[in-house]
């Protein structure tokens, strides 16, 4: 539940997220991977039993509100989670006959199965929000004029973008954008593709389009980019699996001209560049001066980048537009100029992430629900934090101090020769419940504090012996930037505040960096007096269903 | 009231020593001693100490008695010899170690039951023979084992922890080491590793008997008001007369010291140890002034800290002796059996 609650959608971020968290995972800072923090998630979600009866039920009675949510994609759907259970009315609007959005179009089933999409959209169908699904929309003074209490555009960056070179008109038949191809293929609108294929761009949709190539027919796959291979945007782990599913990545070229024999594609000629940095470290890229190479094709998909694109609202709706076109939205309340309409995912500041578009979700959802009740938007709620000691006996915590030396483990994965064959079968299978518990237990339970009581220290270094990490020094006083330099070890990660107390009997302080802290309890467990306690720290933001509580 | 094993996982800037060592490599299994033990401080500043010197851990042999100090042997220094002998009999059976294998360095800990109760004896010869060891007394004034009654080195007019006033007179250990000839005599706190760490590096340094008398409280059983060995008390009295700095035999000295204030001691083995006088009268070269300063300051109520006593030019049991310079463990048997022509030649001398 603690999953559901903020993620929304557990099982299908835990296949498919960015992981924005594992880059900030403290595993990494003592050693070299973070905690596989995603993968987890997708087991807790897998490994459920029923939870059906523990969701929240539709709102018993109304509140008469109503809100249009156009798009029916991560953001707009975690809008209608948070807000059916108050008794909203939410209006989804999608072009097509499917809650998913981008979730079910653009991501390929061998990445996320439809039965987990199908579920996670479900619970929140499940609220019955009315849908108007198959229904584009096409103008938003339309939908103001139903007079909604408020609405909310979460409908993405619905458009790739294209590639304006010679031959790309004549050759147009076998040259596909790549996000709609994807949804082609999602839809079962299509089915094969040629033997040889190039995927123009390096981010993630690129590796989805080649991934996916070599499951309809595609018997050699190339992926082409212009940067190089390091500063390409697609995850790491992502173009990982495409290399291993026999795609080579070529890097550093330029598409020149498509060719063609009377409109039929027969292949790309590239020209090869270099990166060159100016004094500002800037990247330019520039002709390496090779001849330019040729690559011969059946088929090309472009994936190199996606655009947001409102044709559907008048510019004199209300809501205005910037000098790139986008809406004018506060990034905290997610409102935009016209007070009622609210905007969040990809459609708010352009392609991001699934998680992103959830996290707007729930605070445009707050905004909604503040602005329904003639608040202002601009005052948040606080979040709900609480910290309780741990303690539940000498050397016992409530939580699992021991800390694992294990490496990071690896997803299994399904046989190559089976998954190429089906384009629905999923690749990952995810940790089994042994696995997941043993990657569980290389978390270094950061939401442990050490907190120290300066009455009770008697300063006997019983907690900087026994630290494993040298985090905690009594020193005399200083000012901050020298202090850092005067600890056991010392404290160079600047981001990381450091834990100071006020002068102990001694005149000493007692200075902890927090930096590589493994919250093992140590200190805690070697000090006589209790000086030094672990207390969990618990923040839940706020929320629109839990702020009315 | 299991511990979990300390971590493997260091801090990623952890440094190294010469022989690409660091200091978690010198550390021992988990302490079971109680919470804060002075005892767990004194193993952190070996620790440190042995990290500091470059010393190979196999190198090293820890022997020990009986007692809660006793047991702190299994903390430190994990890879090294160790030997947890007879309550009392640490100084024998390291003094047989020592003369069988002359190579090691031989660290004696003991506390201050296991050596001026039932090992006293021990203590005073061992300090007499001039077995080339560091003798580490971590001090407490109470048995800990047995739950806090007064050992021989409690302070007359100590209170234990449930009221009882001690009346027996104290037994000094720094005052006898001197007596019996020790060449090398310090006294420390376990509170305060600025002192006790470089105090340690010159006494594995030193040739010849080292004490260290390490003050280190019980905090169960005597770390009240009315103790003389708690962290208050000790902080309150604590007098240093001099503060020392360790240098090894391969550096050289660079730092400047002016005359009168400081002083330079070159040890046996080449290496320095520079005092900066705290005490501008204190001279620790002489014995019979530093016993003398010694009672005056005691009976002032003041506890002496530093590197009381030394005699860098002393001569230790091997050279008592006359052993030959190869370890005897190392004598093969033709060393040791040369034949009866040898023998008819040696016992030809004492017709």
């Amino acid at each position: 539940m603690i999953n559901w609650q903020s993620n929304v959608f557990p099982g299908v971020l835990g296949r498919t997220c960015d992981r924005p968290c594992e880059p900030a995972c403290r595993r990494g800072r003592v050693e070299d991977e973070p905690v596989a923090i995603c993968r987890l998630k997708r087991v807790a979600a897998d490994s459920k039993d029923d939870i059906s009866d523990r969701l929240p039920k539709p709102a018993a009675q109304k509140n008469g509100k109503r809100i249009a949510l156009i798009g029916a994609g991560p953001a707009s759907l975690t809008v209608a989670r948070d807000l059916l259970p108050l008794g909203y009315t939410c209006v989804i609007y999608d072009a097509d006959p499917f809650a998913g959005g981008m979730m079910r179009t653009q991501i390929p089933k061998f990445r996320l199965p439809e039965r987990v999409l199908d579920e996670e959209c479900g619970y929140i169908l499940g609220l019955e929000p009315e849908t108007r699904f198959g229904q584009k929309v096409e103008s938003l003074k339309a939908i103001l004029a139903e007079n909604y209490d408020a609405v909310f555009v979460g409908c993405g960056a619905p458009r790739g973008r294209d590639l304006d070179i010679p031959g790309r008109k004549e050759a147009a038949e076998h040259i596909h954008i790549g996000i709609d191809w994807l949804a082609s293929v999602s839809f079962g609108h299509t089915t094969k593709i040629g033997k040889r294929v190039v995927v123009l761009g390096g981010g993630n949709t690129a590796m989805d389009c080649c991934r996916t190539s070599r499951r309809l027919g595609g018997e050699k796959v190339d992926v082409v980019v212009r940067s190089g291979f390091a500063e390409m945007k697609a995850s790491p782990w992502e173009k990982e699996d495409a290399m291993h599913e026999d795609i080579p990545i070529h890097n550093f070229l330029v598409p020149l001209e498509f060719v063609h024999e009377g409109g039929k594609l027969t292949g790309i000629t590239f020209e090869k560049v270099k990166a060159e940095y100016d004094a500002k470290g800037r990247r330019k890229l520039v002709p390496a001066g090779e001849p330019p190479v040729h690559m011969a094709c059946d088929d090309v998909l472009v994936a190199v980048g996606q655009e947001n694109a409102f044709p559907w609202i008048e510019r004199d709706s209300g809501v205005e537009f910037d000098e790139w076109n986008m809406p004018k939205v506060d990034p905290v309340t997610l409102q935009s100029t016209h007070p009622k309409v609210f905007f969040g995912g990809d459609a708010a500041f352009g392609p991001k992430n699934i998680i992103w578009a959830v996290a707007h979700g729930h605070e445009a959802a707050l905004s909604i629900d503040l602005h329904c009740n003639g608040k202002d938007v601009t005052v948040r709620p606080s979040p709900l934090v609480n910290i309780l000691s741990q303690k539940m006996g000498i050397h016992e915590w409530s939580y699992d101090n021991d800390v694992s030396l294990d490496l990071r483990f690896k997803v299994p994965h399904a046989p190559k020769e089976l998954t190429l064959k089906d384009v629905n079968m999923e690749v990952e299978l995810g940790f089994n419940r042994e696995l997941a518990f043993k990657e569980a237990q290389r978390c270094l339970n950061c939401d442990i504090e050490t907190v120290f009581e300066k009455n009770l220290c008697i300063e006997c270094d019983a907690c900087v012996d026994i630290c494993p990490m040298d985090c905690i020094t009594f020193t005399p006083n200083a000012a901050e930037n020298d202090l850092r330099g005067m600890l056991i070890a010392p404290a160079k990660n600047l981001t990381q505040d450091l834990y100071v107390s006020p002068e102990l009997k001694t005149g000493n302080i007692m200075v902890k960096d927090e930096d590589v802290c493994l919250h093992c309890g140590l200190c805690a467990e070697r000090c006589p007096t209790g000086a030094w306690d672990m207390k969990k720290f618990y923040l839940e933001t706020a929320k629109a269903h839990a702020c009315s509580r | 009231m299991t511990y979990i094993a300390k971590p493997k996982l260091h801090h990623p800037g952890l440094p190294t020593n010469a022989l690409g060592f660091t200091r978690r490599d010198y550390e021992g299994r988990i302490s079971t001693l109680c919470a804060g033990c002075g005892h767990d401080s004194i193993s952190a500043a070996l620790i440190q100490a042995c990290f500091e010197l470059d010393i190979e851990p196999h190198r090293v042999a820890k022997l020990s008695g009986i007692g809660c100090s006793s047991k702190t042997p299994d903390y430190f220094l994990g890879q090294s010899h160790g030997f947890n002998s007879v309550h009392g009999r640490m100084p024998s059976v390291l003094t047989g170690a020592n003369l069988a294998n002359r190579e090691l360095i031989y660290l004696g800990v003991s506390g201050d039951g296991d050596s001026a109760s039932i090992g006293l004896g021990q203590f005073a010869h061992c300090m007499r023979r001039g077995v080339n060891m560091v003798y580490i007394c971590e001090n407490n004034g109470v048995y800990g084992l047995t739950k806090g009654q007064f050992s021989a080195t409690a302070d007359k007019g100590s209170k234990a922890k449930g009221g009882a006033v001690n009346t027996d007179s104290p037994i000094d250990l720094v005052s006898l080491a001197l007596l019996m000839g020790a060449s090398f005599v310090a006294r420390s706190f376990s509170g305060d590793k600025k002192q006790l760490v470089p105090l340690i590096k010159a006494a594995i340094a030193h040739r010849g008997s080292a004490v260290l008398d390490v003050i280190s409280p019980c905090v169960t059983f005597n770390n009240h008001a009315g103790s003389t060995k708690s962290f208050d008390f000790v902080r309150d009295h604590n007098e240093a007369v001099n503060k020392l700095d360790f240098v090894p035999a391969k550096k050289e000295i660079t730092v400047d010291y002016e005359p009168g204030t400081s002083e330079v001691v070159r040890q046996h083995d080449g290496s320095f140890i520079k005092l900066a006088k705290l005490h501008p009268d204190y001279d620790p070269s002489n014995r019979v002034a530093a016993l003398t300063y010694l009672q005056e300051r005691e009976a002032a109520g003041e506890v002496v800290t530093g590197l009381l006593y030394i005699d860098p030019d002393t001569q230790d049991l091997h050279e008592h002796l006359g052993t030959v310079d190869a370890p005897l463990n190392r004598m093969t048997e033709d060393d040791l059996c040369p034949g009866v022509d040898m023998l008819e030649t040696i016992n030809a001398e004492y017709r």
